[in-house]
């Protein structure tokens, strides 16, 4: 099975900027395998956003294309249409994109895009807000009556409800409380064992990272720095720190008990893994916890 | 595409003409715009042709965005100078071209050459200027000056300070508003909707689902930009200072004086040479 997107080389420099500074993106090697969950994490203005916008075509690279499926988006026009389809993206701030008079017109506005039959979109659309969480009752408001949570599930049923094969989180989590941000989570987690789909999330929660995703892209002043599984990542704390990103909290812990010379291993990355390698250590030691 | 639009051009630096009292750049810019429609020959329109490059030269602005201010009314300049070309019937009989054109001839006299490039110039001299005003005094400095050019007027019971500071605001959003448009415009387009092609009446209905979101922030913000101005005691009406401070000095008198001059030197020029028009 090949892999589902696949750039190499990408360059793009946002025309409005001058000749002189950086560009955005600097020959970004990228390559997402089908069904995995990947996160991009980054420092701020890294190019986190500009790298997920040329994969679904909304901006064109200066250098290099962008292939998804085995095809090269940039072809044709039916193509680039096509990449919209294939590639969800599902923006920072989601919520600005809602514009219909209830919430089911606005998360059938892409299906209907797409040139849907009437059923199929409706189809589309139930299981969308289902896979949200969004309440039945919800559907036949108006999404400006939503709170500021449920319109962002709203937003995302949208995306959604495209049943692309690739659906981007820029920051899906971004400004809400923390109940709210796990719903969100446990919401992509189910909709990625439900679905099969592939994942691309933009975070900059470490332990978010750690938690959900199978392989890390690490951008750095628009180059891809670093790209591997979560235990190669997050074995480079250093490296990290230098790019002003971080390690999960619990690694750190874990480093600095290293450091005091306790025998831990060097790969921990979430509560559990901790939690289980704390509790080893107090058997071994015969203290009871 | 949106982000090519520029408006309330300034480029920063610190040449004389940017350290200016705006109420006095505004004035004199209106002064020059009157005189180069006082001139009536090419000495008088000479002179302030050069007034005007001796003005760009002194602003330090780069030649290329300077030009780049004259693309819009590019058109206009070449439409009105083929029709003036063409259509002033000279009073010598000798035309200077006479082209052939199919069952007409195409008559080209003096007369309708001299009045095209005179009017060419003059609006181009006439841009120049206002453009030299808007590169070299940022937007909330223009209105300032305005307002203070203005505030006689509140005497007569017309709100000039409320004027201007919706003129500030609404400068201020510009951009805001341009970037807003950007993001919706991106995130509508992920979800198929086609902003690029297709027949006018189905662009414009393709343009609903990017304006509804426009709007809704954008009262949104105006909301908010209210609330945060009441609770800081704004209320639209007393006296306000300011907190860029307003002053003449001497270079402002002298550059009054200069035009002046330049006044005198135009009034003397069309005197002493016959008119053009
Ligand atoms: N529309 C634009 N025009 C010009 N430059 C832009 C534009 N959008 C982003 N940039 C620049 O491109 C670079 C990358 O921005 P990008 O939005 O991709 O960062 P990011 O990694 O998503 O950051 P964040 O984590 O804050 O969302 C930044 O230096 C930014 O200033
Ligand atoms: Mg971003």
């Amino acid at each position: 099975m090949s892999s589902v997107i696949e750039c190499d080389k990408l360059c793009f420099r946002y025309p409005n900027t001058a000749k002189t500074a950086p560009p955005a993106l600097e020959q970004v090697k990228l390559t997402v395998e089908r069904g995995e969950l990947l996160a991009i994490i980054g420092h701020t203005g890294s190019g986190k956003s500009t790298l997920v916008q040329q994969l679904n075509a909304l901006l064109k690279p200066t250098q290099g294309t962008v292939f998804v499926d085995g095809k090269n988006i940039w072809e044709n026009k039916k193509t680039v249409r096509e990449a919209r389809f294939l590639v969800g993206l599902c923006f920072q701030y989601p919520e600005y994109q809602l514009f219909e008079e209830t919430v089911e017109k606005d998360i059938a506005f892409g299906p209907k895009n797409m040139g849907l039959e009437a059923d199929e979109i409706k189809r589309r659309v139930c299981r969308a807000a289902e896979l949200v969480g969004l309440d039945k009752l919800l559907l036949k408001k108006s999404p400006f009556d939503l709170s500021g949570g449920e319109k962002r599930r709203a937003a995302i049923a949208g995306v959604m409800a495209m049943e692309p094969q690739v659906i981007v989180f820029d920051e899906p989590t971004a400004g809400l409380d923390p109940r709210g941000k796990e719903h969100i989570l446990q919401m992509l987690l189910r909709c990625r064992a439900e679905t099969k789909r592939t994942i691309l999330l933009i975070s900059h929660n470490m332990e978010d990272v750690a938690r959900l995703a199978d392989r890390v892209l690490v951008m750095h002043q628009g180059k891809a720095a670093m790209h591997g599984t979560v235990e190669q990542i997050f074995a480079r704390a250093e490296e990290l720190t230098e790019m002003g990103l971080t390690v999960p909290c619990v690694t750190r812990i874990f480093l600095a008990l290293r450091r005091m010379g306790l025998a831990v291993p060097p790969g921990i990355f979430t509560l559990e893994q901790g939690l289980r390698e704390l509790l080893r250590l107090a058997a071994e030691s015969g203290c009871a916890l | 595409m949106i982000k090519e639009i520029t408006i309330g051009q300034y480029y920063a630096g610190s040449s004389p003409l940017h350290r200016m009292d705006a109420r006095m750049k505004l004035l004199l810019t209106l002064a020059f715009m009157v005189v180069i429609f006082l001139c009536k020959n090419f000495f008088s329109l000479g002179l302030l042709a050069a007034c005007a490059a001796v003005l760009a030269l002194l602003s330090r602005v780069p030649g290329g965005m300077l030009l780049r201010s004259f693309r819009p009314i590019l058109m206009l300049v070449v439409f009105t100078s083929v029709l003036n070309l063409l259509y002033t019937n000279g009073a010598d009989t000798h035309p200077l071209l006479e082209l052939p054109v199919w069952r007409w001839t195409l008559v080209i006299t003096r007369e309708g050459l001299f009045i095209a490039v005179f009017t060419t110039v003059r609006i181009l001299c006439l841009i120049l200027v206002s453009s030299l005003l808007t590169y070299t005094t940022t937007p909330s400095m223009l209105t300032t000056g305005l307002e203070r050019l203005l505030s006689p007027l509140a005497r007569l019971r017309v709100p000039v300070s409320v004027f201007a500071m919706m003129m500030t605001l609404a400068l201020r959003f510009v951009p805001t508003l341009i970037e807003e448009t950007d993001r919706i415009m991106s995130a509508q387009k992920s979800r198929g909707s086609n902003l690029e092609t297709g027949s006018l009446l189905k662009r414009i209905k393709a343009f609903v689902p990017v304006l509804v979101p426009l709007f809704v922030s954008a009262f949104r913000r105006a909301a908010e930009l209210a609330y945060a101005m009441e609770s800081r005691c704004y209320t639209g009406s007393g006296t306000r200072t300011s907190l860029k401070q307003l002053r003449l000095r001497l270079p402002d008198y002298l550059a009054a004086f200069c035009l002046l001059l330049v006044m005198a030197g135009v009034v003397a020029l069309n005197r002493f040479f016959t008119a053009v028009i």
